[in-house]
C-alpha cells in the first residue's frame, strides 16, 4: 500500500469523519449542559450542525472529483468551505459551549488556549483578512493552485487553511457570539469587511482578465463562469456577514436604549 | 422609549431620514444594475478586456460601497422607524437622489472614464449612454423636487 493509496483512502473518508467528530463533540457538550440542567439555544446547535454538514458535503469524494476537474466545482467548494460553513460554525458558539460544558480541566485548557499570544494575533480582523483573502491571492496568482492539483497532501492542507482562515475571519468580523480575545470596534470590523468585499471582487474580475489561476490553462468560458460564481457567491456570503454584524449592532443599541437619532450625519447635528 | 418619541418634532428626523435613504438608493440602484443589466438582459459584460487595471480596482471598491450601503442604510432606517422619527417624504427624496446619483456616476465615471463595461455591446453606444444618463438625471431632478417640497413644508410648519 503506497502513501498515495493511504492518502486517497483518508481523503475520501477523512473530511467526513472530521465533520462528524466535530458535530459529535458539540452535541456531547450540549448533552452535558442539559444533564446539568443548563439551557442552550437550539438554533445554535442547528447552525453548527449545518456548518458540519456543509463541510462534509463540500469535501465528499464526488464533490472533490468535480472540484479537481472543473474550476467551477473548485469555486463552489471554496465558497462553501471558506465562507458559508465558517459563518454557520461561528454562529454555533462552540467555544462558549465548551467553556460551559467541559470539566474543569478542559475549560481551563480552553481558556488558556484562548489567552495565548498567537491566538490574539491571528484572531485580529486585519490578520484574519490577510490569512483569508491574502491566501486566496497567493493561491491564484502563484503556481500554488497548479501544484495543488498534483498533490493530495497540499490540497488537504489548503482546504484546512481556508476553513480555519474563514472561521477566524467570520469570528473576527462578527466579534461574537464567542468572546474573541480582542473585541475590536465596529468601525474597524466594518472597514476590514469593506476591504474584504473589495479585494474579493477585484480578484474575481482579475481572474477573467489575467486568466487565473496561473499555469493551468482552463478554457476561457470555464474561467469566466468560475469567476462569476466567485463574485456573486462572495456577494451573498458577504451580505449575510454584513447583515449579521449590523443586525447585532442594531439589537445591542436597542438593548442599551440608545437612540438612532444621535448618530453623526452629513450637515452637522440635526434640529 | 417615551422620551425618544416625544420632545422632538412630529415631522421626524428629516436630515437623517434623507441621508440614510440615500444609502438605500445607492444600494438599490446597484442591485438593479447587477440583476437586470448583468443577469437578466445580459447587456453588461462581467468585465471588459479593455478595462484598465485602475478600473477593476475602483469597481471592486464601489462594489463594497454598494453592499455595505444597503445593509447599513436598512438598519439605520429601521432604527429611525422604531423611534417614530422617520420622515417619509425625506425618505423618498433620499432614495431618488441616491439611485439617480449612482446611475449618473455609473454612466459617466464607470462606463465612460474608467471603461469598466459599456451599456450594451454590438450597437452604437451613444443612444444607450444618453438614455442611461438621462434616467439618472431624471431621478436626481425628481429627487430634488421632492426634497424642495418637503423643505418648504417644514419651513411652513416652523412658521
Amino acid at each position: 500500500m503506497s502513501l498515495d493509496n493511504v492518502l486517497t483512502g483518508l481523503g475520501a473518508t477523512g473530511p467526513a469523519m472530521f465533520a462528524v467528530a466535530l458535530a459529535a463533540a458539540y452535541f456531547a457538550c450540549q448533552l452535558r449542559l442539559q444533564i446539568a440542567d443548563k439551557t442552550w439555544p437550539g438554533w445554535r446547535s442547528l447552525s453548527f450542525a449545518g456548518g458540519c454538514l456543509m463541510m462534509s458535503l463540500a469535501l465528499a469524494p464526488p464533490f472533490m472529483h468535480w472540484a479537481h476537474e472543473d474550476l467551477r466545482g473548485h469555486m463552489l467548494q471554496h465558497l462553501i468551505l471558506g465562507m458559508l460553513a465558517p459563518i454557520a460554525l461561528v454562529l454555533g458558539a462552540p467555544i462558549t459551549l465548551a467553556l460551559q460544558a467541559l470539566p474543569r480541566w478542559g475549560a481551563r485548557l480552553t481558556a488558556r488556549l484562548l489567552a495565548t499570544r498567537w491566538l490574539r494575533w491571528v484572531s485580529h480582523p486585519v490578520s484574519a483578512l490577510i490569512l483569508n483573502v491574502g491566501g486566496m491571492y497567493l493561491l491564484y496568482l502563484s503556481p500554488l493552485y497548479a501544484a495543488s492539483l498534483d498533490s493530495r497532501f497540499l490540497q488537504g492542507l489548503l482546504h484546512l487553511h481556508f476553513l480555519i482562515a474563514g472561521y477566524l475571519f467570520s469570528w473576527a468580523i462578527l466579534a461574537g457570539p464567542d468572546l474573541a480575545p480582542r473585541r475590536p470596534s465596529l468601525r474597524l470590523r466594518a472597514l476590514v469587511l469593506f476591504a474584504a468585499i473589495a479585494l474579493h471582487a477585484v480578484l474575481a474580475k482579475l481572474m477573467v482578465v489575467w486568466q487565473l489561476p496561473v499555469g493551468v490553462g482552463y478554457p476561457r468560458a470555464a474561467v469566466e463562469s468560475a469567476a462569476k460564481l466567485m463574485f456573486y457567491g462572495g456577494d451573498l456570503t458577504e451580505l449575510l456577514l454584513a447583515a449579521i454584524m449590523f443586525g447585532g449592532w442594531y439589537r445591542q443599541r436597542v438593548r442599551q436604549g440608545r437612540s438612532f437619532t444621535d448618530l453623526p450625519v452629513p450637515g452637522g447635528p440635526s434640529s | 422609549m417615551v422620551h425618544l418619541v416625544s420632545g422632538t418634532s412630529q415631522q421626524g428626523d428629516a436630515r437623517r431620514s434623507l441621508w440614510y435613504a440615500v444609502l438605500i438608493g445607492i444600494g438599490a440602484m446597484a442591485a438593479v444594475d447587477e440583476i437586470v443589466f448583468h443577469q437578466l438582459l445580459q447587456w453588461h459584460h462581467f468585465v471588459d478586456l479593455a478595462t484598465p487595471f485602475i478600473g477593476i480596482l475602483s469597481d471592486g471598491v464601489l462594489h463594497a460601497v454598494e453592499l455595505l450601503a444597503i445593509v447599513i442604510g436598512f438598519v439605520l432606517l429601521v432604527g429611525l422607524a422604531r423611534e417614530r422619527m422617520l420622515h417619509t417624504g425625506m425618505v423618498w427624496a433620499g432614495v431618488l437622489l441616491g439611485s439617480g446619483g449612482f446611475q449618473l456616476f455609473d454612466g459617466v465615471v464607470n462606463h465612460k472614464i474608467l471603461r469598466i463595461h459599456q451599456v450594451r455591446y454590438g450597437v452604437d453606444p451613444l443612444l444607450y449612454d444618453l438614455a442611461w444618463n438621462a434616467v439618472g438625471m431624471a431621478l436626481l431632478i425628481v429627487g430634488f423636487c421632492v426634497l424642495a417640497r418637503f423643505r418648504k413644508e417644514g419651513r411652513d410648519v416652523a412658521r
